[in-house]
């Protein structure tokens, strides 16, 4: 019973975890799915003001980085730990040029006065104020789990260098590799359901 | 019991999995710009989905992950998928 | 065996002294001791709190407060109750201290997280207090928090829910840990199929944790977001819709009952079987029932919402799927009284309120079955009828099971025994008082008194004077049980490691247990609930 370090049992809490994450997003895609349903067109209008080649950049930016995070745990398994560290740095990267194209998005929209409760949201159709709030809630949730995400991806790096996660004790890598992964899963829905529907 | 050693994925197949995630983004984002009626949001969330699948079965390994994984990962769909559509006895016959 | 210290003598980790020992450990046994103390500071606050609710309701008109205060008052109590009291109460006392211990193993598989819990119990609780004395006092929404109310109101609701919102976390990673621990803690040579019943219940209860209490995070956080941005989500002057609140809500709160009541069905499953000297009818059934009843009840939550304004066609599907949650639960109540069924019963001060669990759990049921019928359910609606319903099921149910675990569990936690005769005064003041307290309030339900309403009209008065007599008696009979339960510590009568002839693991170690709960690799019995051994002993 005691001693060995259980990996799987690790993985089985952080699945267990991301499970609430999952759920907690999915509380506003309910929102979502249910103001969708009673202002489509509002929802099709409003979606073509968000700029499609920033949100498609950030798609890509995510993929890349999930793609790179996976790599790198390939990587140490392989025990070439530079190369993993490196893949660290890259994921990290994209998750830092998300945010400021986020930044940059969320910038202009407030430029344009599209922002809860500003003075030119306070006449605007039911379902264009909807959409809006709708779209600054579920972005700004997932982007504080971009930062959470990245944290932990840094503290990863960091237990890496100082061989702390090494080939036979993964389990911090592993697990911030997977919040990751929650983190791009997340986004791979937001995008569709506000840049592309209609 | 099984050791906790998870399954090592090669960088070709990583590779390969991110290509086929780039090709279907790019697939949905160039199918926004036509009007497929009313087959555009049933396309468009499949092309989401199948991109979640991808990320879930190999950059999370859920492929080679133990069966409690696995089901109770269905689970949790399972429950937000039924969140979302019992909302809609309500919802959509108001 | 009194050569083996205790887990009071060896702090974990060890080196550990004094006040640090106990808020720095990651030993299951002390936190789940921790829970006690802190849940019982919870549980007679709030049952205060109660009693002075009910004073105030004994006359017509202004009795003890005013009609602000009273608002904030069964706000705070409706609040402690759930999320300090009938939520963690079983599962994060008596779960931490014997889920481990049942599954013969040393500690939960993430000792550390299982602190961090315990923390965020402590600092949730310590922001409701906060959010009494600023910004407004605390809010007057009642625990439901529904919107638009809770978004307008003067009252400081931001910092109570998100006293709210920290304890949903405590309780979900209470429920991670455990959940973790069952699939890679359990002893080696323990199946499924032979885990005990309160250990299943545990794991039922810690999936509902898992993926309800997120919904609950995220609504509250929406509150939290709506009153401080005004997004205007659930405003329907500007295209939200108030009902989609009432849905989130209900989707976290209503598995959340089972939340509340599966912990407590396994704390009976466990005392009925050891003092009928018998194997459990139908282990298998309880097992399934408490997974069936995780399932269903994660169906019906709406079956709050039939006065909201909803369509009709979700009143009809919803009230038609809560009879579904009727049928597990039927299932456990007929198992447990077919176990005593021929037994050879020993009376027991945790046998005696397991039975009264039962009973009022019965109660509890039959009575949510007329308020799961749509029709009969728009005449009592928001009527004291609901009160008298919830509290036959979270006090009489949850409430009474927690009474007897603590009886159940009392020697093996700290190896001392309590006075059984005052126990049984307690147990039987107590539910005479209760009875006397509640059942009025199903009366008054059917005359039309609404609840959480100040004032009545003078035909609801009779009534009103009986139940706060039952309130006086409910309360010195809790009092004398507490009391009784803290006088042993006093006459220190020391506790065998089996007192009661159980027959799970927690009563084949010493009371109270080692640091690492076992010597030696435990033995499993094929069938947990198999009295041979201890029948041929006696």
């Amino acid at each position: 019973m005691a001693g060995g370090h259980d990996q799987t049992g690790s993985r089985i809490g952080m699945w267990l975890f991301l499970y609430t994450e999952i759920i907690l997003f999915g509380g506003l895609f309910v929102l979502y799915a249910a103001y969708f349903h009673e202002y489509p067109r509002a929802f099709a209008e409003n979606g073509r003001e968000l700029n499609r080649v920033i949100g498609a950049a950030n798609t890509v930016l995510l993929l890349i980085s999930s793609f790179t995070v996976a790599a790198s745990l390939t990587a140490l398994r392989q025990r070439a730990q530079r190369l993993c560290m490196g893949l660290l740095a890259v994921s990290l990267g994209c998750g830092a040029l998300f945010l400021v194209n986020k930044y940059f998005e969320w910038g202009h929209k407030f430029a344009v006065g599209l922002y809860p409760n500003s003075p030119a949201m306070a006449g605007a159709p039911a379902g264009k104020n909807i959409f809006f709030g709708l779209y600054y809630v579920i972005t700004g949730l997932h982007g504080l789990h971009v930062l959470i995400g990245m944290s932990l991806l840094a503290l990863s790096l960091v237990l890496v260098h100082r061989q702390r996660i090494t080939a036979d004790r993964v389990t911090i890598l592993e697990n911030s590799g997977l919040y990751w992964h929650l983190v791009d899963l997340i986004w791979i829905f937001v995008f569709p359901l506000f840049y592309l529907i209609l | 019991m099984d050791s906790g050693e998870q399954h090592l994925s090669s960088f070709l197949s990583l590779a390969l999995v991110l290509a086929a995630l780039l090709a279907l983004t790019g697939l949905t984002v160039a199918m926004s710009y036509v009007d497929l009626g009313r087959f555009n949001v049933p396309l468009t969330l499949g092309i989401a989905g199948t991109k979640v699948s991808l990320v879930l079965l190999y950059f999370m390994h859920l492929r080679y992950e133990n069966r409690a994984v696995v089901y109770s990962f269905l689970g949790t769909i399972g429950f937000l998928a039924i969140m979302i559509s019992f909302t809609f006895w309500d919802v959509a016959f108001r | 065996m009194a050569t083996t210290p205790s887990f009071f003598e060896t702090p974990a980790p060890a080196g550990l002294t004094g006040i640090k020992a106990w808020l720095l450990t990651h030993d299951h046994k002390r936190l789940g001791l921790m829970y006690l103390w802190a849940v019982l500071f919870w549980f007679a606050l709030a049952l205060v709190i109660g009693l002075l609710l009910r004073l105030e309701l004994m006359t017509m008109g202004r009795t003890i407060m005013s009609a602000g205060v009273y608002n904030s008052a069964f706000t705070l109590h409706g609040v402690i109750m759930i999320f300090l009291f009938v939520i963690p109460g079983i599962p994060a006392i008596f779960g931490n201290f014997f889920l481990p211990i049942q599954l013969g193993t040393d500690d939960v598989f993430f000792p550390r997280l299982n602190l961090l819990s315990w923390y965020l119990y402590i600092l949730g609780g310590l922001l409701a207090i906060v959010s009494l004395f600023t910004a407004g006092g605390f809010p007057d929404t009642g625990w439901t928090f529904y919107v638009p109310f809770s978004i307008g109101t003067k009252h400081n609701v931001p910092m109570t829910v998100f006293a709210a919102f920290i304890l949903g976390m405590s309780s979900m990673l209470t429920g991670l840990n455990f959940i973790t621990t069952v699939h890679r803690k359990r002893s080696p040579n323990m199946g499924w199929m032979q885990i005990p019943l309160f250990t299943w219940s545990l794991y039922a209860t810690a999936w509902v944790q898992v993926l309800a209490t997120p919904v609950i995070s995220i609504t509250l956080l929406l509150v939290i977001a709506e009153r401080l941005l005004n997004i205007g989500l659930f405003d329907p002057g500007r295209g939200g819709d108030p009902i989609l609140y009432q849905h989130l809500f209900w989707m976290y709160s209503h598995p959340a009952v089972y939340v509340m009541i599966l912990p407590g069905m396994g704390v009976v499953s466990e005392i009925i079987p050891t003092f009928s000297r018998k194997a459990i009818f139908g282990y298998k059934a309880i097992v399934f029932s408490s997974m069936g009843i995780a399932i269903a009840g994660s169906l019906v939550w709406a079956h709050h919402m039939y006065t909201s304004g909803m369509s009709d066609t979700a009143i009809f599907v919803f009230s038609l799927l809560t009879f579904l949650v009727a049928i597990p639960t039927a299932v456990k109540v007929f198992s447990w009284v077919s176990t005593l069924y021929k037994a050879s019963i020993e009376m027991s001060p945790p046998l005696l309120y397991a039975l009264i669990f039962i009973y009022l759990f019965s109660v509890g049921g039959l009575t949510g079955l007329v308020l799961g019928a749509a029709g009969p359910d728009i005449h009592v609606h928001d009527t004291h009828f609901v009160v008298a319903h919830f509290h036959f099921t979270m006090f009489g149910g949850t409430g009474f099971a927690f009474f007897a675990a603590l009886h159940f569990w009392w020697p093996k936690m700290f190896g001392i025994m309590y006075n059984f005769r005052r126990a049984y005064i307690a147990a039987t003041l107590t539910t005479v008082g209760f009875l006397f307290h509640y059942v009025p309030m199903f009366i008054l339900g059917m005359m039309g008194m609404p609840r959480r309403s100040y004032d009545y009209l003078p035909q609801f008065a009779q009534g009103n004077a009986l139940a706060t007599v039952g309130g006086i008696l409910l309360f010195t009979g809790i009092a004398l049980m507490l009391v009784n339960l803290l006088l042993s510590f006093r006459s220190r009568i020391a506790a065998p490691a089996n007192p009661w002839g159980g027959c799970t693991l927690e009563w084949t170690v010493p009371s109270p247990p080692p640091l690492h709960n076992f010597l030696r690799q435990p033995d499993i019995q094929d069938y947990p609930y198999d009295f041979t051994e201890i029948l041929r002993k006696s």
